[in-house]
């Protein structure tokens, strides 16, 4: 008979309950040796990383989408679960490791139950064990590994130290995975396994008498139907400060930086094509886009922080109702919320809503948010708008964001009312305890974001711009009567869109600028800048300011601000939402409404501010 | 002496603040309720369980936060009515 050989594993995956840490201790297992990812043909995502062992060996760590069950009743989940099961395209891990929050095992023990029947090699974590003892729970470790038959381990991922014990297992040797047959659990065997952690939980848990956790009385006025709101408004409210704020004095630094090595290359190099395409196209373009990287990361900052800290789901719970009414519910709000940051995460965090009517609603009108990327070219046009009066700058970009709010919510309730069914979408979401957001997950979270954004700055963004600034710079072939027009191919462009344009107040220059701006929207203050002629150096953005000021009427002004409320600028977007429905009809339905919706409130905007101005 | 033969009323009908004990759990005929019983079982929501309401949200006290274990969960009223309690 053949023997099964033992060796030390070099996959491993965790598992657990959201809030269980996990990818917490992930991070301390991985630092920076991680790699984000999508799993083969869906979209969830994957995370992986490398961890040294206490001997030094390189293991391959999976960190799982949380899972309260493998009966999957998310994307999420499933994946969790094709992956555990040996169902999915990957391989079976040669470890599993069950992690779970040791102040909170009568939930997450559960999870172990139901993992171990999987009859893999596996080892149970007891994580934020800091956190049990402060609240006074003991758990009998030796006790919990006689009862589970499985080695059990503790770990505090928030000490560097903290995952030792789990780096020194990786070097035991384990029997090698066997896929066996898998059934999901019914009701009478999720009783029955209820029965066996009762049990357990009651041999080797000790609780104090008295419970310590505050979470509770922050509550009392974090949920308070009026006390809440007022906190929750008071939150967003320092979050938009803050950005706009803190992040625009950053952004200042960044601008000066930028205009210096514009400066700099405009010195040093001969004039010529080469040098127009490096200081306006290169240096202009993409600087002017790079100058809203503190603003962006700011807002991810507040938006990771108030997730890890527990909070976004309170703030869930309080919105709900109104959210139910316009047929969304509570777990809208956290995708909704990121995207004000970005419409392509907050996508992508669409993944938790389990019914599929209330994701798809919540896809379509993520991008009626207004991204942190619309942020320059709303700048741009109130300071050309009110150049002498901050606050009702500031109103006005309040009333933009709030706009965006309020069509989402209508197209909702629309999208709601050709529902026949009227399908309830669950909430059924976990509210868990306050905590301290872990500040290597915070970094490593905003290290994440920023790449994303340099790299599409490097790509997308780059190539638009250099396009911009090519058609820009190339006289147009066209004659008339024998004479060449005195004309680029941007203004060509420009006069030929000028028809669908004109009807809502854009000029050739405006339409054109619009063209790469569909692509990304960031780049609409660079493009309009190059068919203004205006060197891309410090104060490009002044000037141009003053040009619009100047020159476009109220009506245009008004007409193009709308216009970016609702547009579908960003092709990113598009791909997202095709890979997420996993469906080109839906990406081009958000596009066409996008469209639609655009045009006719630019129109009405413009024609109606004409007739009042005449 | 009636102690032992208590009142069982449904989850969402439990006043806020009142500690109850689950009784059982229903098993509704619909295929999606059925899934929602699974997975408040599963989360849970078990015979002799303690659980409290901790919050409402407005208007018409929905949803609703409930504590069970140790652990709070957010739930509908439709979802909590799935679950038969015993106030204490």
């Amino acid at each position: 008979m053949e023997v099964a050989e033992l060796a030390p594993p070099e996959r491993i995956a965790l598992v657990g309950n959201p809030n269980s840490g996990k990818t917490a201790l992930f991070n301390l297992l991985t630092g920076s040796r991680q790699k984000v990812a999508n799993y083969a043909g869906v979209t969830v995502e994957r995370k992986e990383g490398v961890v040294h062992t206490m001997e030094g060996r390189r293991v391959s760590v999976l960190d799982l989408p949380g899972a309260y069950s493998l009966n999957a009743i998310s994307m999420d989940e499933a994946m969790t679960r094709d992956v555990v099961t040996g169902h999915g395209r990957e391989d079976l891990p040669d470890l599993l490791v069950c992690v779970t929050d040791a102040s909170n095992l009568r939930l997450h023990l559960r999870m172990v139950l139901e993992v171990r029947r999987l009859g893999l090699p596996m080892v149970v974590v007891l994580n934020k064990m800091d956190r049990a003892e402060k609240l006074g729970i003991t758990i009998d470790v030796a006790g919990l590994e006689r009862e589970l038959a499985l080695p059990v381990l503790t770990t505090v991922s928030i000490h560097t130290h903290g995952a030792d014990d789990l780096r020194g297992f990786l070097d035991q040797r384990v029997l090698p995975s066997v896929q066996r047959s898998w059934r999901p659990s019914g009701l009478e065997q999720v009783l029955a396994t209820q029965k066996d952690v009762q049990r357990i939980y009651r041999q080797v848990v000790t609780e104090p008498a008295v419970q310590r956790d505050p979470s509770d009385r922050i509550d009392r006025i974090m949920m308070h139907p009026v006390w809440g709101l007022f906190v929750l408004v008071l939150v967003l409210f320092v979050t938009f400060v803050a950005v706009f704020s803190l992040g625009g004095w950053l952004s200042g630094l960044v601008d000066d930086g930028i205009a210096g090595l514009g400066g700099m290359v405009q010195e040093r190099m001969a004039a010529g094509p080469l040098r127009g395409l490096l200081v306006e196209g290169v240096i202009g373009g993409v600087g002017s886009v790079l100058v809203f990287l503190p603003q962006i990361l700011i807002l991810f900052l507040f938006i990771l922080a108030l997730e890890a800290s527990g909070y976004l789901p309170r703030a869930a719970f309080l919105l709900d109702r109104p959210m139910s009414k316009a047929g969304l519910s509570g777990r809208s709000f956290i995708p909704l919320l990121s995207s004000f940051a970005c419409a392509i995460p907050g996508i992508m965090a669409t993944r938790t809503i389990g019914s599929w009517r209330g994701r798809l609603t919540t896809i379509l009108i993520a991008p009626l948010m207004a991204c942190s990327a619309r942020i320059p070219v709303y700048t741009l046009l109130i300071a050309a708008l009110f150049p002498t009066d901050p606050i009702a700058a500031a109103l006005v970009m309040v009333g933009l964001y709030v706009l965006g709010i309020v069509a989402a919510m209508t197209v909702a309730w629309v999208i709601d009312r050709t529902d026949r069914e009227h399908a309830q979408a669950p909430l059924l979401m976990e509210l868990p305890p306050y905590q301290w957001p872990d500040l290597r997950s915070l970094i490593i979270g905003i290290r994440e974001r920023a790449l994303i954004f340099l790299k599409r700055v490097g790509t997308v963004i780059m190539a638009l711009t250099v396009i911009m600034w090519a058609l820009n710079a190339t006289p147009s072939p066209r004659t008339i009567n024998g004479q060449p027009v005195d004309r680029s191919l941007a203004e060509e462009l420009g006069h030929a869109l000028q028809h669908v344009f004109d009807p809502i107040g854009f000029n050739a220059e405006i339409s054109v600028a619009l063209v790469p701006g569909m692509a990304a929207r960031e780049v609409v203050v660079s493009a309009l800048g190059m068919v203004y002629a205006m060197d891309g150096d410090a104060d490009m953005e002044d000037r141009l300011q003053q040009r619009i000021a100047a020159e476009w009427s109220l009506g245009t002004k008004l007409s193009l601000l709308i216009w970016l409320v609702f547009a579908p600028q960003c092709l990113s977007t598009f791909v997202v939402v095709k890979q997420e429905t996993r469906s080109w009809r839906y990406m081009w339905i958000m596009g066409g409404y996008l469209f639609g919706l655009a045009y006719l409130a630019s129109l009405i905007t413009y024609q109606l501010t004409r007739s009042i101005t005449g | 002496m009636i102690t032992e033969q208590r009142m069982t009323i449904r989850l969402n009908e439990l006043p806020t603040d009142r500690w109850a004990t689950v009784s059982e759990v229903d098993v509704p005929a619909d295929l999606k309720d059925r899934e929602i019983v699974l997975r408040l079982v599963e989360l849970g929501f078990v015979p002799d369980e303690r659980v409290c309401v901790v919050a409402m949200g407005i208007p018409g006290r929905e949803p609703m936060a409930v504590r069970v274990g140790g652990s709070t969960f957010a739930l509908r009223r439709h979802e909590a009515s799935f679950v038969r309690v015993s106030p204490m």
